[in-house]
């Protein structure tokens, strides 16, 4: 049997574990992946491999006593075997008060993330697409150091209540940090597809070739609060710990931003610029996902903030009983609303300002507030009377992106880019803020 | 291979903490299976040489192979509920080869000869696909064969034995007393992970190793609804190299500290602890917020751990000096040309770091790596100077040793050794000094205990540390707890800035439990010793901001 199973294969092997069954209720998920990664630092191959999984998910329950087991041979003996294990683990498990019995059969609508070319990728074109991009580095006196990684994957559930979910899906992401050989420059790209097709690494390498160049010869610049225009690969580290923290528990419970005095939260209020509009859509043509949650629950386009306002928190099936709302689970992906101005637009309409290509380690510092800390990485630029002047010393800042989206100046066009944080993809525009709060230098390259 | 899975710690009070998720390698088991034996030396040997006689008829001038049972049992509960138990058993063969000076590896779950031999044969044909690019050979410094031989964590009682239903008792225990002196909500959590790994190479080593790590820890929130506010207390507990023992609160291992404050040196005594964080956790909700400015900072074990973690353990890993973490983690300020100088002064005279393999109840102490190099202790920074760094086999030569460090190590059969941090920890002073007399002589200064909010750059010059518990020090004494605390600091000027370090008794390990380095990422776990520490004069800055 494929590691890759279609609709069709994987519905009859779930059928099949079912028939196995004698809990009350059953719902088995089921995985299978191939993962191919090459890495290269110093100008040459470092290590690559290929991740092959597959595995097989029984949940069994009696009453509120759940228990889960694993697996990840298919015969049959393996698969009565591990039905029967979770069986006895839920017999043996205390009651979970929270568990809320398996879904009714959902209608979902249809995925659209998988692609061949990313599914038929080989060592060799791994090779290919690094080699390209080792030819930029090599013949500059530049040290490259990069990380290709392709995802062919599938995900399928089913339960004893007639529900059944199916979504495959390919990923492609692209890194590479290019370093002058003296070590004075360094620059940076990240980019990620669903289509190998979509992927051109020597134009993305040359991006971070051309950041590292023009990062060198960095001049001091006094910390403080300047205008910042943040690339997406820098905004979106920011952005994805409001996104991070849209559960409504949490905000009902008193513990979160989303909270609010008096015991309430802050749904319905507007907390940031009224142009910031962030949706998720499993259908969206740049960054489909999977048209189902964890747990079957269908997924629909939804707005979570419109035009600056509060308009969804996510709900489990269990918080939503106990609230009497409609529950809604967390988004497969996050999409913001970008404007129309071009990053050489902002760029030229900056009078004074700092440009961010890229920003590192960033850590929680006060989740009352969402205050976060990190640094510039591979490239800062300083801007004067519109123009590019000259590379600037890395900066460490403090400050909360409900804060940094409330000094809103302007918005680019959204495009697709991956978190260098939590590997994940959204679609982020560039954007222009006011009094961003630099906190001190740092002098590494 | 086997299912790497993520347990998301979102919203289980972790998250901030420690990065996104929790990794789980295996699949999910009954815990009788845990306890269940591995396979024994003998049968192991068998296997191994399976691998070894493979590679080399294929073509391979050297091999290892790592033959790993990997287990883990991670309980989670909040208030009264168990949340979820994870029981997890990961099992399977990595080979690692070198052909035609290149390293070429693969991992297989099938333990059978014939797919022990076929992935011993992939590991060669990856390698002689990879020496085509390759422009320098691999150059491996000499290790002689240590034979048959046996490790063990020295553990009194084994983790896994103990019934599931005493450790769920105790972490309910845990929250109950942490919602009756205060809390309004309450996460606990216990992790235990036993790597069974047989390492054999064609150096002549058979080497067999029963590791045992532990970790118990929570957080308290308090909360104050009125006014919207809400604080966190987490667990000073530390992650250790040790049995369930490290559970049994020994009154002999606690430290009493300022304040009333108590550390736990090799014992911890989780309740003690937690009422403690509840109490504590409501007294931030009206703690002063700090004036921002600079302060003498005197530092508890259980926080500076994670400061030496940052700006003395990642910096000094060889790897990232040479360039291969450039990608990800990054690279090193403290360059080769730098220790090349012998004057490099990285701190002050005082500053004394050693890395180490060998401390009985660290996470780091195993008898050998996982490349067979046989654990020892080596200095890092000496009297203040970059003397050395962390080395694996294939890179000790480019510092002139002629025997590896010991620091290669994989979290998982199925993925590939590479350089991973030792113990990395700061020597205690060698003149009589409690923490108290050490208070005693701080005008303006701030106590800090626990690990909080971390960030520092991809060279390891500029960082920012927070913490759990903050106490205003004013002439010589704690004056009040205060809260909003942040300490921002360039590594050189911070470790110069060390003035005085309490003594023995004081001594204590902080733990990474899940340390992330590499791509794929891959996990580990270490060890930071230091006794309480006084820095002079370091820029503190006040985190509190208005929304709305």
């Amino acid at each position: 049997m494929s590691v890759i199973l279609t609709e069709a294969e994987a519905k009859a092997l779930l059928q099949k574990v079912l028939k196995y069954s004698k809990a009350d209720e059953c719902e088995v998920n089921l995985l299978g992946e191939l993962r191919g990664n090459l890495r290269y630092a110093r100008n040459e191959v470092s290590t690559s491999g290929l991740l092959i999984n597959q595995n097989l998910s029984v949940q069994s329950s009696f009453g509120k006593k759940v228990g889960v087991a694993t697996i990840d041979e298919f015969d049959d003996a393996s698969i009565e075997k591990v039905v029967r294990r979770s069986e006895e683990l839920a017999k043996l498990a205390p009651e979970n008060p929270e568990y809320m019995g398996v879904l009714e059969p959902q209608t979902y609508l249809k995925g659209s993330g998988y692609f061949e070319s990313t599914a038929k990728m080989t060592p060799e074109s791994r090779a290919d697409a690094v080699a390209k991009s080792l030819g930029l580095s090599k013949g500059q006196n530049l040290q490259a150091a990069g990380f290709l990684e392709n995802r062919n994957g599938y995900t399928a559930m089913i339960n004893s209540k007639g529900l059944f979910a199916y979504y495959a899906n390919t990923n492609v992401n692209f890194s590479l940090t290019v370093r002058t050989d003296d070590g004075t420059g360094s620059g940076y790209v990240i980019k990620g597809y669903n289509d190998f097709n979509k992927l051109d690494t020597a134009k993305a390498s040359s991006i971070a070739v051309q950041k590292s160049l023009g990062s060198k010869g960095a001049k001091a610049l006094e910390p403080g609060k300047y205008t910042v225009i943040l690339e997406p690969t820098a905004a979106v580290v920011l952005l994805e710990n409001i996104y991070f923290d849209m559960d409504a528990r949490g905000a009902d419970e008193g513990r979160t931003f989303f909270s609010k005095p008096g015991g309430k939260t802050k749904l319905g209020e507007k907390i940031v610029d009224e142009r910031v509009t962030f949706y998720s859509d499993p259908q969206h043509p740049d960054l489909p996902a999977s048209p189902w949650s964890g747990d079957g629950q269908a997924q629909g386009k939804t707005k979570w903030i419109e035009k600056g306002v509060v308009k969804n928190l996510s709900y489990s099936r269990y918080w939503a009983a106990q609230k009497g709302v409609k529950p809604l689970p967390g988004p497969n992906n996050m999409i913001m609303e970008g404007g129309t101005a071009t990053l050489e637009e902002m760029i030229k309409s900056t009078k004074r300002g700092i440009l961010v290509t890229k920003l590192w380690y960033i850590r929680p510092v006060d989740p009352q507030t969402l205050l976060l800390t990190g640094l510039t990485r591979d490239g800062t630029f300083y801007i004067e009377d519109g123009k590019i002047k000259h590379p600037i010393k890395n900066f460490r800042f403090n400050e909360s992106p409900i804060i940094m989206l409330n000094n809103l100046e302007t918005l680019g066009v959204s495009e697709r880019v991956v978190s260098t944080e939590s590997d994940q993809s959204y679609m982020v525009p560039p954007m222009k803020i006011r009094e961003f709060t630099f906190s001190s230098l740092s002098d590494a390259v | 291979m086997k299912r790497r899975d993520f347990i998301q710690l979102s919203g289980m009070g972790l998250g901030a903490m420690m990065g996104a998720s929790i990794p789980v390698l295996g699949n999910s088991v009954s815990v009788e299976r845990l306890l269940e034996p591995a396979a024994d030396a003998a049968q192991k040997k068998k296997m191994a040489d399976v691998a070894l006689n493979a590679a080399r008829s294929k073509g391979a001038t050297y091999t290892d192979v790592r033959i790993g049972r990997y287990l883990q049992q991670f309980l989670f509960t909040r208030e009264k509920n168990v949340q979820n138990i994870v029981n997890a058993e990961s099992y399977g063969v990595g080979i690692r080869v070198i052909v035609n000076g290149t390293w070429g590896f693969a991992a297989t779950s099938d333990v059978s000869t014939a797919g022990i031999a076929k992935c011993a044969e992939t590991a060669v044909a990856i390698a002689k696909a990879n020496s085509k690019i390759q422009t320098e050979p691999v150059v491996l410094a000499p290790q002689k064969g240590v034979g048959e031989v046996v490790w063990n964590t020295p553990i009194k009682k084994n983790a896994f034995e103990i019934p599931v239903q005493d450790k769920i008792d105790l972490l309910l225990k845990v929250n109950s007393e942490a919602l009756k002196n205060g809390a309004g909500f309450v996460t606990s959590n216990m992790f235990f992970v036993n790597e069974q790994k047989y390492f054999a190479s064609t150096d002549g080593s058979y080497i067999d190793q029963d590791v045992h790590r532990i970790w118990p820890t929570f957080t308290v929130t308090a909360i104050d609804k009125a006014a919207g506010k809400f604080k966190t207390r987490d667990a000073i507990s530390s992650p250790m190299g040790m049995g369930y023992e490290y559970l049994d609160g020994l009154a002999s291992e606690k430290i009493a500290g300022p304040n009333g404050l108590v550390g736990y040196r090799n014992s911890y005594d989780m309740v003690e602890d937690v009422i403690f964080a509840a109490k504590q956790a409501k007294e931030k909700l009206t703690a002063k917020s700090v004036q921002a400015g600079k302060y003498d900072l005197v530092l508890d074990p259980n926080h500076l751990g994670l400061t030496i973690h940052e700006s003395v353990g990642h910096p000094t890993e060889l790897d990232r000096v040479l360039g291969y973490e450039a990608n990800y983690a990054g690279t090193s300020f403290a360059t080769l040309d730098k220790w090349k100088t012998k004057a490099f002064n990285y701190g002050s005279k005082e500053v004394n770091i050693v890395a180490d393999k060998t401390q009985p109840h660290t996470l780091g102490a195993v008898g050998y790596d996982d490349e067979g190099v046989p654990c020892k202790q080596w200095d890092i920074i000496k009297d203040g100077i970059l003397v050395n760094y962390q080395a694996t086999r294939d890179q000790v030569n480019i510092l002139g040793e002629t025997a590896s460090h010991g620091c290669c190590y994989a979290d998982n059969w199925n993925s590939v050794q590479f350089q991973r941090m030792p113990n990395i920890s700061l020597l205690p002073g060698k003149e009589k000094l409690s923490v108290q007399d050490m208070i005693k002589g701080v005008e303006k200064g701030i106590y800090i205990v626990g690990r909080g909010s971390y960030s520092i750059d991809q060279q390891r010059y500029n960082f920012q540390f927070g913490g759990q518990l903050f106490y205003e020090i004013k002439n010589g004494q704690i004056s009040e707890m205060i809260d909003d605390v942040a300490y921002q600091s360039n590594t050189q000027e911070f470790w110069n800035s060390c003035a005085q370090i309490c003594d023995k008794d004081d001594y204590r390990t902080f733990g990474s439990f899940f340390d992330g380095k590499g791509q794929p990422s891959q996990v580990s776990a270490v060890s930071h010793g230091s006794s309480t520490t006084r820095f002079n004069g370091v820029n503190v800055i006040n985190t509190g901001r208005k929304i709305g």
